[in-house]
């Protein structure tokens, strides 16, 4: 078996193992309900992980607008979904997701040429402040934005839900800051799980073909890739759209996983782009397996720190994430790590000399 | 008439988003990193201030004297703990995710200390309104002083940088940190000036916003950080100049568009304008171009 094939199966194994202990220890009744509400927001986190991991690993850009594309996502979804539910009643839920989910994924993966354009040409941390504003300009203009069909078409407005000038108040859709209501709930963590694999498969499997060797000669010398014919501007795109529709994805979850969906700045702002960011840099740069499961860890961190710790849990969070930074990339650090395991390795073959002897 | 009170409070927001920006773009200058825990400096200033003032009562000079001070170490604290050890680091995105832990760090110490409802700030400023063409503009004690205090400060800045040997070292390690240490410069202590120098700003900067607008929480500093950072961009990150501009610019920008266009859309227009800025000229108003070679 070829070492790539046998790391892309070992990382995908994970999951499905992750999935068949945890349905185990429910099937024992050995989890909290409070876990049990965490397993979607897990899934999600992580195919957030794993699709940013494509911009800022494999592409290397820095992408802070993570979140926008996620927004996307989740509001062209749930909007689809409720139209469905106004107008095709008798449409049968798992189909209404299915779709839901392509709709989600195009939406987003449409704005991420849209935006992917002007962006590209940039560079660095001006790339990566541009990326962040459009992120805010999205979920901004996604505040403000009343949207309502009825026998007449659509009618929109960036001003109130007066100016939409329709007659059945009900039949407003997305009703700005108040957002979409009665999203039907079709999220589950087999879903989640699944979305997951499928994530993985689409970004382990481009990371190891020629596209995605093309992408990472960019990232690592983007003028020495140019020179041997490799299109730039093209690869970049690629990267970026493919990581803009996953993040799409998460945000269908994450829409179909809650009955009212809102984009306050928590859920869709710069702060989730940042913590999207988080788990990428700490899980490791371009290391797929090591992001899913730094988003697993982080999530998990504070809800686990609540029963021992409540009120001092987001302070310890912030410590063991500085923490683990420093001792994950300070070169100091690194050489310390490299002396440890040498004099361990060293005791270790001196115990099994001296035993051979 | 209007037209010239907005501008007046758009150059006062803009005053307080330069102060904040040019702490921003020193650090990135000399450090070439984002500090994200910039904006949660400025909070500290607050919170001290409020602290010295309206808990302990004593003179609001004092407070903002206090607050400088405490800022100041912290910030040379958090460069020594935090991000000197990655500054030789593989990935300058490493320091960056440290500086986020930072700004979460000391939130979450602010929520602890004084909890997460917000604190009305007394303003320490004790400047009567001005008032002019019989009293159809008037304009805030507050707004002047911190329009003068930025001017003051950017002013200083450049004298620093330009004519003192401190500032000379800050340049010279700002261009190229190997070559600056062999000519005898101390790398670690400049960079730990500017550290100092940033917070310092950010202090006054806390200050002067919390005086201006006094609500007081542990997140406060967080928008109007990201609003800086924007700011410096915009002006062209390294450039003292350059946030100086990027910061007036941006908040007449802001304080215009929420008067004539549409008070939610302020954020939306304020990033959309800078989106503009930066693909006509890419490295900001002011920045330099600097051509990448082989």
């Amino acid at each position: 078996m070829k070492k790539t094939v046998r790391s892309n199966l070992i990382t995908m194994g994970l999951v499905v193992a992750a999935y068949i202990i945890v349905q185990i220890l429910i099937g024992t009744g050995n989890i909290s309900s409070l876990m049990k509400g965490l397993l979607v927001p897990l899934c999600i986190y992580a195919i957030l992980a794993v699709s940013l991991n494509l911009t800022v690993g494999i592409l290397g850009e820095l992408s802070l607008g993570h979140a926008g594309f996620m927004c996307i996502g989740a509001f062209s979804s749930a909007f689809f979904s409720k139209c469905m539910n106004m107008f095709v009643p008798g449409m049968p839920g798992g189909l209404r997701f299915f779709l839901a989910i392509l709709i989600g994924a195009a939406a987003a993966g449409i704005f991420g040429i849209l935006i992917g354009i002007p962006v590209l040409r940039l560079k660095g941390d001006y790339l990566a402040i541009v990326t962040l504003a459009f992120g805010e300009i999205i979920k901004n203009l996604i505040n403000i934005l009343y949207l309502g069909i009825d026998e007449n078409g659509v009618h929109f407005s960036f001003k109130s839900s007066l100016d939409l000038h329709m007659e059945d108040s009900d039949k407003i859709i997305i009703n700005g800051a108040m957002g979409i209501t009665g999203t039907p709930n079709n999220s589950n963590f087999t879903i989640g799980v699944i979305l997951l694999l499928i994530t993985l498969f689409i970004v382990l499997n481009l990371v190891h073909s020629r596209d995605g060797r093309a992408i990472m000669a960019i990232r690592d010398n983007t003028i020495a890739a140019e020179s041997v014919g490799i299109p730039v501007t093209k690869y970049k795109m690629m990267a970026f759209s493919i990581s803009a529709a996953l993040a799409g994805v998460a945000g269908v979850l994450y829409a179909h996983n809650l009955s009212t969906l809102t984009a306050l700045p928590k859920n869709f702002g710069y702060n989730m782009s940042i913590m999207i960011l988080v788990f990428v840099v700490l899980g490791g740069m371009g290391n797929i397996r090591g992001s899913m499961i730094a988003a697993v860890v982080l999530t998990l961190l504070p809800e686990l720190l609540r029963g021992v710790v409540s009120d001092y849990r987001m302070l310890i969070y912030a410590i063991i994430l500085i923490v683990m930074m420093l001792f994950n990339w300070a070169p100091a650090c690194i050489e310390w790590r490299k002396k440890i395991t040498a004099t361990v390795k060293s005791k270790l073959s001196k115990n099994k000399t001296a035993k051979e002897v | 008439m209007s037209f010239v009170t907005y501008l007046i409070n758009g150059i006062s927001l803009g005053s307080v988003y330069a102060l904040i920006a040019l702490g921003y773009t020193m650090v990135y200058g000399i450090a070439k990193m984002l500090n994200f825990a910039h904006g949660d400096v400025i909070m500290v200033g607050g919170f001290t201030c409020y602290t010295i003032c309206s808990t302990m009562g004593m003179h609001p000079v004092l407070g903002v004297l206090i607050s400088v001070v405490v800022c100041t170490v912290l910030g040379i604290v958090i460069e020594k703990i935090a991000y000197k050890p990655l500054r030789k680091a593989s990935s300058s995105l490493a320091v960056l995710i440290t500086a986020i832990g930072v700004s979460y760090l000391l939130q979450n110490v602010a929520l602890l200390i004084f909890g997460a409802n917000a604190k009305s700030f007394t303003s320490v400023v004790n400047v009567e309104n001005i008032n002019l063409f019989d009293g159809q503009i008037s304009i805030n004690g507050v707004t002047i002083v911190t329009i003068i205090t930025c001017i003051v400060i950017m002013a200083v800045l450049m004298l620093f940088i330009n004519k003192t040997k401190m500032g000379q070292a800050m340049l010279a390690v700002s261009e190229d940190k190997g070559a600056a240490q062999l000519m005898g410069v101390n790398v670690n202590g400049t960079i730990s000036l500017t550290f100092a120098i940033g917070s310092a700003l950010a202090a006054i900067a806390g200050v002067l916003m919390c005086s201006a607008y006094p609500s007081l929480t542990p997140y406060t500093g967080s928008m109007p950080g990201i609003k800086a950072f924007v700011a410096a961009v915009f002006g062209g990150i390294g450039s003292i100049p350059g946030a100086f501009i990027g910061g007036i610019l941006l908040g007449v920008i802001q304080i215009f568009s929420q008067a004539y266009i549409s008070s939610q859309m302020a954020d939306a227009i304020v990033f959309a304008v800078l989106i503009v800025v930066l693909l006509v000229k890419p490295t900001g108003l002011l920045g330099k171009n600097i051509q990448e070679k082989v």
